[in-house]
């Protein structure tokens, strides 16, 4: 190649800033980097960096705050939105979200994302649902798919024994704070692409003021489902998808918010 | 506020405005009884102040708004009773493992379970001992009269930021229930640059920084709980007790809070009928006045510790007094209301006996 060749070469994918320069701890296949990396380049596109401040969780995220480089706060397992909450109000001109799992958001801290919503905090969500608790080692989740096995439910998630997986962008769409409510995939291109408009809006409605924004993205834990990557994103399409419809449960965004 | 203006309150109002004076600008609430008077004045006076106030979902939401203001350097602060306050310690655990500033008040209320909505002195190993998993501690102020609850809130706010650490304002139903005057002092504005080296406010042009409790790599939680260790060591010099006609007594009265209060009119009865008695009332329940308390003990002096438990600061006073005097305990049972004469003969009794 001639060195003219390499001056002229465009580069068209690189890192955000905010987004750290290292390898991550999750395991090969794993969506949580893919989710890391959509916030992160939402974050630098909107000029949000400098003005936010972070709220993680517990899962396998919870070292998020070393991959997104922002000021964070550690919430304790599944409190996150009330943490969020008190941030919101102490820095109302800051730009707050929370990273949540499924079992953080679904289970153990369902009263507190359910009211952070209702209340219309002014704060984004951004929720990982990868049907397992993954980092304490794949058992039943509240989103876990009926028959799906986990080491909690070794013949498989039982309607009769243990309900139906729970459905949190439809739950958080049905709340009066909510302004903005959908679920995107992160298993191919195009649904990464709907995943990152849906957190643009997320985000848009906290900034411009308007209320609560939530996005559910289903993601592939290969690890926990003892698949290879691929399978694992094939799952998705596949097994996921049908009982979690992708789309937007609500969407105010445009009517200038619920207050 | 008018300078050093009387005023007649409850002492569940006396924690508001001290909450105010000193500069609070968040408030985290949920009702329990008896301290409902807290939230329902906040509710506007804070927001009247500019301030933020959110009822919460519940006592573990309000804990954890808490964490979160006081993540961002805020003067933020929470109020409950006793079942209330067993559902604020996870977030009260995480806070003192990430250094976060907090002031957290307990109207303690009989107990176990449900108990009643009357005065105890119930919570006191819980307040002194963390009450949440870990090992860490709080600081924690005992008012005995609602003149002290207006102080000890304010000081509260101050003790929390010095050490970035939660502070607990531990009272009862009396406190909260009873009426008297006060006088609301005037206090220094808060500066801006309170919490200026740590607080989180988005990282503009500096480095993140991040306040949490999870410390996996090598040695670095061990590091974390001697920074810790050596940061409670350094409270030491914030112990506070009331000493009363201690100087020529025989027998010490060891009471806290409301008890002590009752405790000290028994002890003027006492003394009106020519009984060696004095009263010594711990304000800082964390540290605990043990060095104080020592003295006593080697000047030959007597101890019965009342207390409206089963027994728990007696443990404190009995490590304190190493065995070097006579400890007697007499407890109100949560649930009876006591009332000076019951402390009468107690006292007697432990003046008489023999170590
Ligand atoms: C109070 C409490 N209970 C339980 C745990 C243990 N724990 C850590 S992570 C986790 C589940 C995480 O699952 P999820 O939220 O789905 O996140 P993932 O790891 O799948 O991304 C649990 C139960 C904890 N840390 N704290
Ligand atoms: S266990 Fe699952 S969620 Fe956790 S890092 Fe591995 S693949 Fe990702
Ligand atoms: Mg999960």
């Amino acid at each position: 190649m001639s060195p003219a060749a390499v001056k002229d070469e465009i580069l068209a994918f690189d890192r955000p800033e905010v987004v750290a320069d290292r390898a991550t701890h999750y395991c090969p296949g794993c969506h949580h980097g893919v989710a890391h990396r959509l916030v992160g380049e939402l974050l630098t596109e909107m000029g949000l960096v400098d003005k936010t401040i972070m709220v993680t969780a517990i899962g396998c995220s919870v070292f998020l705050y070393n991959y997104l480089l922002l000021d964070a706060v550690e919430a304790p397992h599944g409190r996150a939105p009330a943490v969020a909450t008190g941030v919101k109000r102490s820095r109302p001109d800051n730009f707050v979200f929370t990273y949540q799992g499924d079992g953080d958001l679904a289970s153990i801290g369902l009263a507190e994302i359910v009211h952070c919503a209702n209340r219309g905090e002014r704060v984004s969500v951004v929720f990982v649902n990868n049907t397992v608790y993954g980092m304490t080692g794949g058992q039943m989740a509240p989103t876990t798919l009926i028959g799906q096995k986990t080491t909690t439910c070794p013949g498989g998630r039982c309607r009769e024994r243990e309900g139906m997986p729970i459905k949190m962008a439809e739950i958080i769409g049905g709340l009066g704070g909510t302004v903005f409510a959908a679920r995107a995939a992160l298993n191919n291109v195009k649904n990464i692409r709907q995943a990152k408009k849906f957190l643009k809006t997320a985000f848009e409605v906290q900034t411009k003021g308007l209320g609560f924004g939530f996005v559910e993205l289903l993601s592939a834990c290969p690890t926990n489902w003892k698949m290879s990557p691929v399978k694992a994103n094939q799952r998705i399409e596949t097994e996921m998808i049908p009982y979690f419809p992708l789309g937007i449960f609500k969407d105010l965004s445009g009517e200038g918010g619920v207050c | 506020m008018a300078k050093n203006k009387r005023v007649f309150i409850k002492g569940n109002e006396a924690v508001a405005y001290g909450a105010l004076a000193a500069g609070c600008r968040c408030f985290f609430g949920y009702p329990i009884t008896p301290q409902n008077d807290i939230p329902e004045f906040m509710s506007k006076a804070i927001v009247d102040a500019g301030g933020e106030f959110v009822q919460a979902e519940s006592e573990v939401a309000a804990a954890n708004m808490l964490l979160g203001a006081g993540a961002c350097g805020i003067r933020a602060m929470t109020s409950s009773s006793s079942p209330g306050v067993s559902l604020k310690q996870e977030a009260i655990s995480y806070m003192a493992g990430s250094e976060i500033p907090a002031v957290i008040v307990n109207m303690n209320r009989g107990g176990p379970g449900l108990g009643d909505i009357g005065p105890s002195q119930g919570d006191y190993y819980q307040s002194t001992r963390g009450g949440g998993h870990g090992d860490y501690r709080t600081l924690v102020l005992a008012p005995g009269t609602v003149q002290e609850a207006y102080d000890l809130t304010v000081k509260a706010f101050d003790l929390a930021f010095k050490y970035r650490n939660p502070v607990l304002v531990l009272g009862d139903a009396i406190l909260g229930q009873m009426k008297e005057p006060v006088t609301l002092t005037p206090t220094a504005k808060v500066p801006a640059s309170e919490g200026k080296a740590w607080r989180l406010e988005g990282k503009g042009k500096r480095k993140p920084r991040i306040i949490k409790s999870l410390f996996l790599e090598d040695g670095a939680l061990a590091a974390q709980n001697r920074h810790l260790e050596a940061k409670y060591a350094s409270m030491a010099g914030e112990v506070a007790c009331e000493q009363f006609q201690l100087k020529d007594a025989d027998l010490v009265v060891v009471a806290y809070g409301s008890i002590g209060r009752i405790a000290k009119t028994a002890i003027r009865k006492l003394r009106a009928k020519g009984k060696k008695v004095g009263l010594f009332r711990p304000i800082t329940l964390y540290p605990f006045p043990d060095a104080a308390l020592a003295k006593l003990a080697k000047a030959g002096k007597k101890f019965l510790t009342i207390e409206h438990n089963l027994g728990q600061m007696v443990d404190d006073v009995r490590l304190a007094i190493r065995g070097l005097a006579d400890s007697a305990f007499f407890g109100v049972y949560p649930g009876d209301m006591p009332a000076p004469e019951d402390f009468e003969e107690p006292i007697v009794k432990a003046l008489r006996r023999k170590a």
